[in-house]
């Protein structure tokens, strides 16, 4: 198919964002004119666009061949469409959630639903770009989005701040990004990253070095790795719940493409210069992560630094710099969001009117409270902990598995002992929850049958996809090449 | 059913578990008999097991084979050979009365013990009958959760402590082994632990795998210095707990070394082997004299389990030691041998005697030797029991006890005298711990007032215990067929362990 040829029927890879923006308005307009007299119903109203889109993702796909459009800028390619499938999944599955907790602070408004949608377009744009200035677009919508999503809470002085920080520290980043490519640009004369892809092939020249040192920082600081991960526990504190778990979920995925695209794809040829950038980071981030961790008394706060430690794992599959790490990378992303949709997913279930369940004590004892809550978010945390038969050690085992296959002992000798660190974290939560008694104060959980449901299934995959891993993985290793 | 029977033996007490833990606590009365009758079907699936068992042939049988991750070459692989039969027999004989003991004891969540302990048992059985190490792996972790769960639900004061540092020691150990158990994989392709065992590697290779493997399955044994974790976990465990990790989870760092060490990693081995001696030399040793002085009598159990397992260690690298000192491998077989009963014979005695505290602890809520006396007086059957199982744990000929430790101090001769001289030392240290207990547990004048209303055994605790006992017994003044059943392979791992894998 010639690239230039734009007749309808070539548009059909790009359908889920063309159908996304249009929905977007639709929910927009809805919104003006019903939504504000039925607070709720724009809610249901996304859910339904969301769950449309999967369903139309599924009918346009073509998973196996990988198309160029729009003069080179867009690519849909099996990635693209795993991605972006996972990414209506789990912005539906994060929104269900949600609903709840959005009433209880009477923030349950049309505008939540939209900007959560534009931050899907974002991700999509994302996942599909094929060249720097799709890259850009896909990252300032995102962001964009999401950062008037951490304010959306106008009464709270905490989310204001989060929103505030997370602004100028994700501009800067933005600017570096910039400035990065703005070299790459110089130095091949053309934004396609598949032609820089041709033209940078010289490590250690010093404009590449130059460029790909403001990349990965760029890249290093949307993931949250270490040291470029200040914000990120103060978001995750300081926005409403259920906003940290949005943030906390699909933008993950899109940020794994991010640095697909980026490096593994338009930087191939000198592989070796960011993978030696990204091994101390990934080393640090693996540590302070888990180490910090430890200590929160916080466990919105500790989940952060325990996303912060996934990260470290993540960019390991890339630090691997092979075909493999790149598959174990992604597994272990599909893998996080699955897991943190449902682990943050409680933290809003457990919380009600006027009562945040965002400290560790709150959960004390929630056995006795909520016995199907306690017992998913168990499940959950002995997965993060990477514990078989659950889905989080099948993530740990194919990292492990790339760094061998790259000879890295030593980093396979850090990731281990790490996740053992990181285990102490998860097992308290587990403690908490089934050695401690309740206090008598603590208000009841979420008892919704719907939202119930969701995280019952949410947590049966967990298990499901631990003791049946086959499915997911050979998908992985399909989709990259 | 013989092609499926290994299957059947690992799901059937997990579905039971299961079935158990959504009847939930309100059907309580229909979850104990389910459980019972799925820990009592367990072992009837046993009998065939044994029956039809090859005692000529070291080759893996009851063979089943299904696609897992076809990508990673990772199958369903199950298969038992000498080694791990008999341990699969011993995981689902010591699960009964670890449900009957609990009979009506546990008020706290009755169908959750329940399913946590028959779910352990399907994993359990699982571990010994995997063939695949991924699979073997996969089920050696998952066994973790229900084991914390139990100490942490159940546990005594300090079990937050106890159960935490449990499943950090043991996870830290295992990952390594993770490491391990991939990076052979991706060196040959394949999970299988066959394919592992032939697979050539470097001596410095060896050494690394050997160092993970040391570090996984020490933990688990426990040996010295790595053992604090069991004491803890032990005195805070409920009796079911103590009992199931005393009599199976022990084993299956010995089953390890059997499995996985020596087959693999045998330059390593051979290499390293007077590192393995010592260290099991000071646990018979000096965790004897450890145990001498303890005040809580799972506690001192407990020390006395580090001790025996000592035995166990030693007589698994003896082979070595024996191939230095005489140039052949006459007796190698004999240590193992030992090696193997012992770990049968351990599983049976610390389990009855963590069975006899339980006892004790219901009546009296109490583990504090100080805190009895002349429990004969008003427990002459429990004293009996008691007695005989104490003894058991000495060595007296007769019992299962003495079996392994003889084999292991007569093959010991041959490697070494002094290595002989200090492991028979235990036949001294087991007696005055044990017999010292028992002493001043049982026997003397009614030490107290709660002592002297203490009641008799009641029938169930009298079944479990004289079941216990006749086994006991059996395995002692008849060892033959345990021997017969592990002879070809133990013969085989001999020629295994003194085989270079170095690449020419």
């Amino acid at each position: 198919m010639s690239e230039s040829m734009m007749t309808l029927h070539s548009l059909g890879p790009a359908v889920p964002e063309i159908y996304l923006a249009a929905a977007i308005c639709l929910v927009l307009l809805f919104e003006a004119f019903i939504g504000v007299k039925r607070p709720g119903a724009t809610g249901t109203l996304a859910l339904l666009v969301l769950a449309v889109g999967a369903g139309l993702t599924v009918a346009f796909a073509d998973v196996t061949h990988r198309v160029v459009l729009f003069d080179g800028s867009y690519v849909a390619d099996p990635l693209a469409f795993v991605l972006k499938l996972a990414g209506f999944l789990s912005v539906a599955v994060a929104l269900l959630y949600s609903r709840t907790y959005l009433r209880n602070r009477e923030i349950l408004k049309g505008e939540y639903y939209v900007l959560a949608l534009t931050a899907l377009l974002g991700i999509f744009v994302l996942i599909s770009a094929n060249s720097l200035l799709t890259v850009y677009l896909g990252v300032e919508l995102l962001a964009l989005s999401v950062y008037a999503m951490v304010a959306f809470d106008r009464e709270s002085g905490l989310a204001a701040e989060a929103a505030m920080k997370y602004f100028v520290l994700g501009a800067i980043a933005s600017g570096i990004l910039l400035y990065g490519m703005s070299i790459v640009y110089g130095l091949t004369g053309t934004l396609n990253l598949g032609r820089i892809a041709a033209a940078v092939t010289a490590p250690d020249s010093l404009g590449v070095v130059l460029a790909v040192t403001f990349i990965v920082v760029a890249v290093a600081f949307k993931l949250g790795a270490v040291p470029f991960h200040m914000w990120l526990p103060d978001v995750y504190e300081g926005a409403p719940t259920s906003v940290t778990l949005f943030i906390g979920t699909a933008p993950k995925i899109a940020y794994f493409a991010l640095a697909l695209r980026l490096l593994a794809h338009g930087l191939a040829g000198v592989t070796v210069d960011w993978t030696r950038m990204l091994m101390p980071i990934a080393v640090l981030t693996l540590v302070v992560g888990n180490v910090v961790a430890l200590v929160q008394t916080n466990i919105k706060r500790m989940l952060a630094y325990s996303t912060i430690s996934h990260v470290g794992f993540i960019i390991l599959g890339f630090v691997a710099g092979t075909a493999s790490g790149y598959a174990a990378a992604l597994y272990y992303t599909l893998v996080y969001v699955l897991v943190s949709l449902g682990s943050f997913g409680v933290v809003v279930l457990a919380s009600r009117k006027g009562f945040e369940a965002d400290q560790l004590s709150d959960y004390k004892g929630l056995y006795r409270r909520d016995p199907l809550l306690a017992l998913a978010m168990a499940m959950l945390m002995f997965s993060t902990a990477g514990v078989p038969p659950f889905v989080g050690f099948w993530a740990k085992l194919r990292i492990i598995q790339a760094l061998w296959e790259s000879h890295d002992l030593w980093l396979v000798i850090i990731a281990v002992v790490m996740s053992v660190v990181g285990a102490f974290y998860y097992l308290r939560v587990v403690k908490l929850m089934y050695f401690d008694d309740a206090p008598q104060t603590l208000p009841p959980t979420e008892r919704s049958f719907g939202v119930r449901f969701a995280l019952g299934v949410n947590a049966a995959a967990v298990l499901v996809l631990g003791v049946l891993p086959a499915p997911l993985l050979d998908l992985c290793a399909h989709v990259i090449h | 059913m013989h092609d499926y029977l290994l299957s059947l033996l690992i799901w059937l007490p997990i579905a039971a578990g299961v079935v158990v833990l959504l009847l939930g606590e309100r059907n309580i009365v229909a979850g104990r008999w389910i459980s019972l009758l799925a820990t009592l079907a367990t072992l009837a699936l046993c009998v065939p097991l044994w029956r039809n068992f090859n005692t000529h042939t070291a080759a893996y049988q009851f063979i089943e084979k299904a696609a897992w991750i076809p990508r990673f070459h990772a199958y369903y692989a199950l298969g038992v050979d000498g080694i791990s039969m008999p341990l699969i027999v011993l995981t689902a004989l010591m699960t009964i009365p670890v449900v009957i003991a609990a009979w009506d004891v546990i008020k706290a969540r009755p169908a959750q013990y329940y399913a946590s302990f028959l779910i352990m048992e399907g994993l359990m059985i699982g571990v010994f009958a995997a063939t695949d190490a991924l699979l073997f792996y996969f089920f050696w972790e998952a066994m973790l959760i229900p084991m914390f769960l139990i100490i942490g639900i159940w546990g005594g004061p300090r079990r937050v402590y106890a159960t935490i540092k449990f499943f950090l020691y043991t996870f830290l150990g295992s990952v390594f082994m993770l490491a391990a158990l991939i990076y052979m994989y991706v060196k040959c392709g394949s999970y299988s632990i066959a394919a592992f065992q032939a697979l050539p590697l470097t001596l410095t290779e060896q050494r690394w795998i050997f160092a993970a493997f040391l570090i996984a399955f020490a933990v688990k044994v426990p040996m010295w210095p790595v053992h604090t974790w069991l004491p803890d976990a032990h005195v805070e465990a409920p009796t079911g707990g103590s009992v199931i990790l005393a009599a199976i989870m022990l084993k299956m760092g010995g089953y390890g070394f059997l499995r996985f060490a020596l087959p693999i990693v045998p330059d390593a081995c051979r290499h390293l082997y007077f590192l393995i001696v010592v260290l099991s030399l000071i646990a018979v040793i000096y965790i004897g004299f450890v145990a001498l002085v303890q005040q809580d009598m799972k506690k001192l159990i407990a020390y006395s389990s580090i001790a025996h397992m000592g035995f166990v260690t030693l007589g698994v690298f003896l082979v070595y030691a024996i191939l230095r000192n005489t140039g052949t491998t006459h007796g190698a077989a004999m240590g193992m041998d030992g090696a193997m009963v012992q770990m049968v014979s351990h599983g049976l005695i610390s389990g009855a005697l963590f069975l006899c505290v339980g006892v004790l602890y219901d009546r009296m809520h109490t583990r504090q030797i100080a805190d009895y006396g002349g429990v004969v007086n008003t427990m002459p059957v429990f004293a009996g029991f008691m007695v005989l199982f104490a003894l058991a744990n000495t060595g007296l000929p007769g019992t299962s006890g003495f079996v392994g430790e003889f084999l292991v101090i007569l093959a010991s001769f041959k490697a070494n005298f002094w290595y002989s001289a200090l492991a028979a030392l235990t036949l001294i240290l087991a007696a005055g711990y044990t017999l010292w207990l028992v002493k001043r547990v049982v026997f003397g004048p009614v030490g107290n007032d709660r002592v002297a209303k203490l009641k008799d055994l009641n029938g169930r605790e009298f079944l479990i215990l004289g079941a216990l006992a006749a086994v006991v017994l059996l395995v002692g003044v008849w060892p033959a067929p345990l021997l017969k059943v592990m002879g070809p392979s133990i013969q085989h791992l001999v020629h295994q362990a003194v085989a270079t894998k170095i690449p020419a």
